[in-house]
């Protein structure tokens, strides 16, 4: 291993059922440094992470660790822990009905000679590490009393505690507002002036060039490259995410259909937000338009598109439909209104696993008819080989368990779903992700086919060429707002990057 | 080996299998003590009316059967367990009985209101409780069973209080029917087929089945796809407390009389039990009905056939402890990876 | 000075505490003429659910797990049986079958909770069967009621008098009365103070709390999950072992329907006095006072003389409602705050 290195992770391969998570990616890690680490969806950050920690069982590749000659294997995080690998999680992996110093040293609290917890010792020690980070926290109240933010603070001061060497910060920062956000950086600068490495998976770019030194990306699992902050100004950055080099990137034109320009305004939204996800935003969708909604991850792409659809309710603002004003309370209203939503989460929001193909099929066409309305089997039946034929689902029956399928056939089941109900129109939130090429191809000609019906559809994808293919608009969220929208001329992979990236685009 | 694999698999392979191994049970003992082998399952004609093990276990069997209906639901919606029933059931009796014979009357031979009347007051209240329960439940999002201890302890009390703490006989013929035979068939047995029948048909021709599988499995995309899961939730309660007031009428009117102390006292944990035994998961999601009501009669099984054995109906309750486990510990999590570890083994070894 | 903080957690507390000086009061108000304002109805309280004050001391600690114990009422009874029958039956002196009582209920518990902990079982269900096999193996030992006479320790530590130094007072005829309490308080006592202590200031009792508070961060913060799960069963069935004792000397015989419905006591008990079901959240103090607040309501019950004693039930339920339904209005007040 290199001098001055904490980490170094060396061509990591790991396969998930079906899936090569991993190719040969890695990460070095040097002392006091804070490293970006960077990739869309499904590049295979949180599963290298999840290697370097031990949860998951990689089958290629070492591991270094500075203080262990060889290459290292963590059989949990127990034991990544123990030799000095801390994990601080998006969610914070704390007991909120506990109080904070019992927090950072459960476990591991002092005893006294009776072996009961000494409390002031740890009391004691707890305030000693709260001043270290300079942080107001009174340690003997419980960790439920303090914001999100104090609570991502704490687990840091639990991680640093336990002799750490390298932290590592899995997307800290999405649940916090700007001023939380400049306090974890304070704390992270602290830190790294001690010695401390720091792992930062973000996918927020500002905070990268505000608080990192340098970025690693990922790729579809493979390793991109490792940069210093100064060589990669930002769309150079979203290039290397979207994996496109930045050189030939105009050669790629969109194909997407124009509209009719006197169609219909279907859609029409005025300030609709949802507190902590989306800002309140406008958006006009006329009948046969697509509207590609761009960003990158978190930056509120699917919240906006939620919002509209009722599955976040809107705070604020009014929504009209072909002109006239509705109220949204449940997606059931949106869906009487015509409209269908394909969630970005297909396991958690998507199939009914323990269900058939069929009932899935028939599950949202049923639920608008009621519940007294039932489809007669037979119905159910043609409805669901008619969609299966449709869609080509790959099933060995239309009774097979929707659990049972691949994810790409999962993913037109619930297509299926929703154009079993006649939609006027589609919200699409990633619905190519996790799927083979061809089916991907499949989906964007359909989403075009249901625009030239003069159906409405919301189209979300990290893919801009399949944005750039599928749709007549874009509009460009950033940071939980949508800051502009892209038609016309500058629908071209350069032009959305730059709007992504935002700031200095030209730099 | 790989038919025997699938048969284990089926839905109902848990519920038939115990039942067939219960009447084995019944047949190795009949031939022991030198009765017909099949003593278990004749049928005669005493008194006028049907009579024989298998008629008892059938008519004995009625209220946890109705319960099971109820409980099925429930379980599937909201992953957990109605414990109300029981307390549900003597608080319906208790109602119906106290109008039949009007407050603080404790013995009558001619009803103070019509019969359909004081029926159809037990009934509602049992409706009430449901209601009461599935609003916990569904939009205080409070735990199934701590919400429905409030009438596990309550019912049972507010029962108490309309009978004064008495024991109201009613003693009209027309009572004692719905606990007795028409012709020669036990009533119970009739109102436990109307209503599994009913049941029945409201799965098939109604979405309600679909809709709460649907929302006993995944919560949120049932939302998504546009299915009130709060609502649906709070109908299976509603429909469980039907089905307890519809049991306790029935126990009422077997000993025609509302003894609110005993009736459906640990009714709740039959019903559970026939729930689990019918191999639906107590953990939500998936149900079959078939099989709960297979299950409610293979625990009257097991009763009948441990007092056709001997013992007592106190003792009772160590066999059914002794089942309940093996049951569940067979379809735990670790117990079921370790047989699949084993039998992988076992066929690499191959 | 340290100041007390006040959170969603001790306002439960509060408000139990609150609630038994408010009824209390009522009750010395209203049913003063009749003995109410003694001492020892106070004491009566402490006396007739010693049992269940020992019983609730393991029932909090398995709550704050987020698990459940509904096998402790039918543990009593058999216990009470076991106690009956050896005595009785076997001629077996009391200290020794004290003894086997307690082991019996370690074995009872560490099969309970490796059932619940090691293969994953819902608690509801291995305590249920654990309540059936309890119940029934009464019935096995007999079915019949049998009083205990023949144990000459036995009979004396039931009759024992502990004369309190102060309270002292004359009654109706004018005889003065001398307030006391049976061992079986002091022995309940004694439970609760341990159970304090092992909830406070051990780690196994933070453990306790890690676990009901955040099952997958306890683990990813390194407890042992499962043992600390699998302990407290334990725990829950020795001190119910320790409660059946009491309860024996409280009513010196063994029945098979004996102590019926005490697991719903104990867990009423319990959430009255702030145990969250869902688990993380309690305190062995507040589960003490709502012992004390549903035996002040049947006492009350009982002065009234008219009411009919389900009245007490109905009472016990609508608080446990109250209690709850605030549970879940907190619950929601904070998610709302946290977002």
């Amino acid at each position: 291993m290199e001098k001055n290195l904490v980490l170094e992770m060396k061509n990591i391969s790991m396969t998930f059922p079906g899936v090569k998570a991993l190719d040969k990616a890695g990460l070095t890690l040097k002392k006091g440094e804070i490293k970006a680490l960077m990739g869309e969806n499904g590049a295979g950050k949180s599963t290298l992470i999840k290697c370097l920690t031990g949860v998951n069982k990689f089958e290629e590749g070492e591991i270094y660790l500075e203080g262990h000659s060889g290459a290292i294997r963590n059989k949990d995080t127990m034991d990544a822990q123990h030799k000095g690998i801390s994990t601080v999680y998006q969610e914070v992996n704390l007991c909120p009905n506990l109080s904070v110093a019992e927090n950072i040293y459960i476990g591991r609290a002092p005893l006294t000679k009776l072996r009961t917890i000494d409390r002031r010792k740890m009391n004691k020690n707890a305030r000693l590490l709260m001043d270290e980070l300079e942080l107001d926290i009174d340690v003997t109240r419980n960790l439920e009393n303090y914001s999100l933010a104090m609570q991502q603070m704490i687990a840091i001061a639990r991680a640093i505690d336990m002799d750490c060497k390298a932290l590592i910060l899995d997307e800290p920062t999405s649940s916090l507002d700007d001023k939380e956000v400049e306090k974890l950086f304070n704390v992270m600068r602290s830190l790294k002036k001690k010695g401390v490495s720091i792992i930062f998976v973000t996918h927020f770019l500002e905070q990268v060039y505000e608080v990192c030194d340098s970025i690693t990306v990922l790729r579809n699992g493979k390793l991109v490259g490792e940069y210093s902050v100064e060589e990669m100004p930002r769309v150079k950055l979203v290039a290397a995410m979207m994996g496109k080099d930045f050189d030939d990137l105009a050669s790629i034109k969109p194909e997407g259909s124009t509209v009719n320009e006197d169609a219909e305004l279907f859609i029409d939204a005025k300030g609709l937000s949802h507190a902590g996800k989306i800002k309140p935003f406008d958006l006009e969708i006329k009948k046969g338009e697509v509207v590609g909604l761009t960003g990158l991850l978190g930056s509120g792409r699917s919240e906006l598109a939620r919002t509209i659809y009722g599955a976040d309710k809107a705070q604020t603002g009014t929504l009209k439909v072909g002109g006239k004003e509705v109220h949204i309370h449940e997606p059931i209203d949106a869906m009487n209104l015509g409209m269908g939503l394909l969630p970005d989460d297909r396991k958690a929001e998507g199939i009914i696993g323990d269900l058939s193909v069929r009932e899935n099929i028939i599950l949202a066409m049923q639920a608008k008819q009621g519940i007294f309305k039932r489809i007669p089997k037979q119905k159910q039946i043609e409805i669901a080989d008619k969609y299966i034929d449709m869609v080509q689902i790959k099933t060995a029956d239309r009774e097979t368990l929707v659990k049972q399928l691949s994810g790409g056939n999962q993913q037109k089941v619930i297509l299926a779903r929703w154009l079993a109900t006649n939609p006027d129109f589609l919200i699409l939130d990633e619905p190519t992700r996790g799927i083979d090429i061809g089916t991907k191809t499949e989906i964007q000609k359909m989403v075009v086919q249901l625009a030239s019906e003069g159906k409405s559809v919301i189209f979300i994808s990290s893919e801009i060429e399949e944005m750039l293919r599928t749709c007549n608009r874009m509009a460009v969220l950033r940071d939980g707002a949508k800051v502009g929208e892209i038609s016309g001329e500058n629908m071209t992979q350069e032009g959305v990057m730059n709007a992504i990236a935002g700031g200095d685009s030209n730099g | 080996m790989d038919k025997i694999r699938k048969i284990t698999k089926m839905s109902l392979f848990l519920p038939i299998f115990s039942m067939i191994l219960i009447m084995l049970i019944n047949v190795v003992y009949d031939i022991h003590c030198g009765n017909a082998p099949l003593n278990f399952f004749m049928i005669s004609v005493k008194n006028g009316v049907l009579y024989g093990r298998l008629i008892d276990v059938l008519n004995r069997g009625s209220e946890v059967a109705i319960l099971a209906v109820g409980m099925t639901l429930v379980v599937s919606a909201s992953a957990g367990t109605d414990i109300s029933v029981g307390s549900v059931m003597s608080l319906a009796g208790g109602m119906c009985c106290m109008l039949l014979a009007g407050y603080g009357v404790t013995n009558v031979n001619e009803y103070n209101v019509p019969l359909l009347v004081g029926i159809g007051a037990g009934i509602l209240i049992a409706c009430l409780c449901g209601l009461f329960n599935g609003f916990l439940v569904a939009y205080m999002n409070i735990q199934p069973m701590v919400a429905t201890l409030i009438l596990w302890s309550a019912g049972r009390a507010i029962g108490l209080l309309l009978c004064n703490s008495n024991i109201v006989y009613v003693r009209v013929d027309s009572f004692k029917l719905l606990g007795a035979y028409v012709g020669i068939i036990p009533t119970p047995i009739i109102v436990a087929a109307v209503c599994i029948a009913v049941a029945a048909a409201v799965l098939k021709f109604t979405s309600l089945g679909m809709y709460i599988q649907s929302v006993g499995i995944n919560k949120k995309a049932s939302r998504i796809a546009g299915l009130n899961s709060a609502k649906i939730i709070l109908m299976c309660y509603v429909i469980c407390g039907l089905c307890a007031g519809i049991a306790g009428i029935v126990a009422t009117s077997r000993i025609y009389s509302a003894d609110t102390n005993n009736i459906g006292l640990n009714m709740e944990l039959d019903a559970i039990l026939a729930v689990a035994l019918g191999g639906n998961s107590l953990g939500g999601g998936k149900f079959n009905l078939a099989g709960s009501i297979i299950g409610a009669y293979t625990i009257q099984a097991i009763t009948t056939t441990l007092y056709a054995l001997g013992v007592s109906s106190a003792q009772a309750p160590v066999f059914k402890a002794i089942v309940v486990i093996l049951i569940v510990v067979i379809q735990s999590g670790p117990v079921k990876d370790f047989f699949k570890k084993y039998s992988s083994k076992r066929r690499a070894a191959a | 000075m340290k100041k007390i903080k006040i959170n969603n957690n001790n306002v439960l507390l509060l408000i139990t505490i609150g609630l038994f000086v408010v009824m209390y009061a009522a009750g010395c108000i209203v049913y003063g003429h009749k003995g109410f304002t003694n001492l020892q109805t106070f004491l009566n309280i402490l006396i007739n659910n010693a049992g269940l004050i020992c019983i609730t001391c393991g029932m909090t600690c398995v709550m704050l797990t987020g698990g459940i114990d509904i096998s402790v009422g039918s543990l009593v009874a058999l216990d009470c049986m076991i106690m009956a029958v050896g005595v009785e039956k076997l001629g077996i002196s009391s200290p020794v079958l004290m003894i086997g009582i307690l082991i019996f209920g370690l074995v009872f518990g560490i099969v309970q909770g490796f059932c619940i902990a090691y293969l994953e079982i819902q608690p509801f269900i291995v305590t249920m069967a654990g309540m059936f096999f309890a119940r029934g193996m009464t019935a096995v030992l007999s079915t019949q009621q049998i009083s205990i006479v023949s144990d000459a320790l036995f009979t004396k530590l039931a009759g024992l008098k502990i004369n309190l130094p102060f309270g002292a007072y004359e009654n109706s005829k004018g005889i003065l009365q001398i307030p006391y309490v049976r061992i079986t308080v002091v022995v309940a006592l004694i439970c609760v103070a341990v159970t304090f202590f092992i909830l406070y200031a051990t780690r196994f009792g933070r453990s306790v709390y890690a676990v009901g508070g955040n099952q997958q961060s306890a683990a990813l913060m390194g407890l042992n999950v499962k043992l600390t799960k699998l302990k407290t069963y334990v725990l829950a069935s020795l001190f119910t072992s320790i409660g059946g004792i009491c309860f024996c000397l409280n009513t010196m015989s063994g029945t098979t329907s004996q102590a019926t419905g005490m697991e719903m006591d104990a867990i009423s008990s319990a959430v009255i006095g702030g145990t969250l079901l869902t688990g993380g959240v309690g305190n062995v103090i507040g589960s003490f006072f709502g012992v004390l607040i549903n035996g002040t309501i049947s006492t009350l019950v009982k002065s009234n003389g008219k009411l009919i004693s389900s009245w007490s039930n109905i009472v016990t339920a609508i608080l446990l409602c109250f209690f709850i339904v605030l549970q879940a209005v907190f619950a929601k007040l904070k998610e709302r705050k946290n977002k």
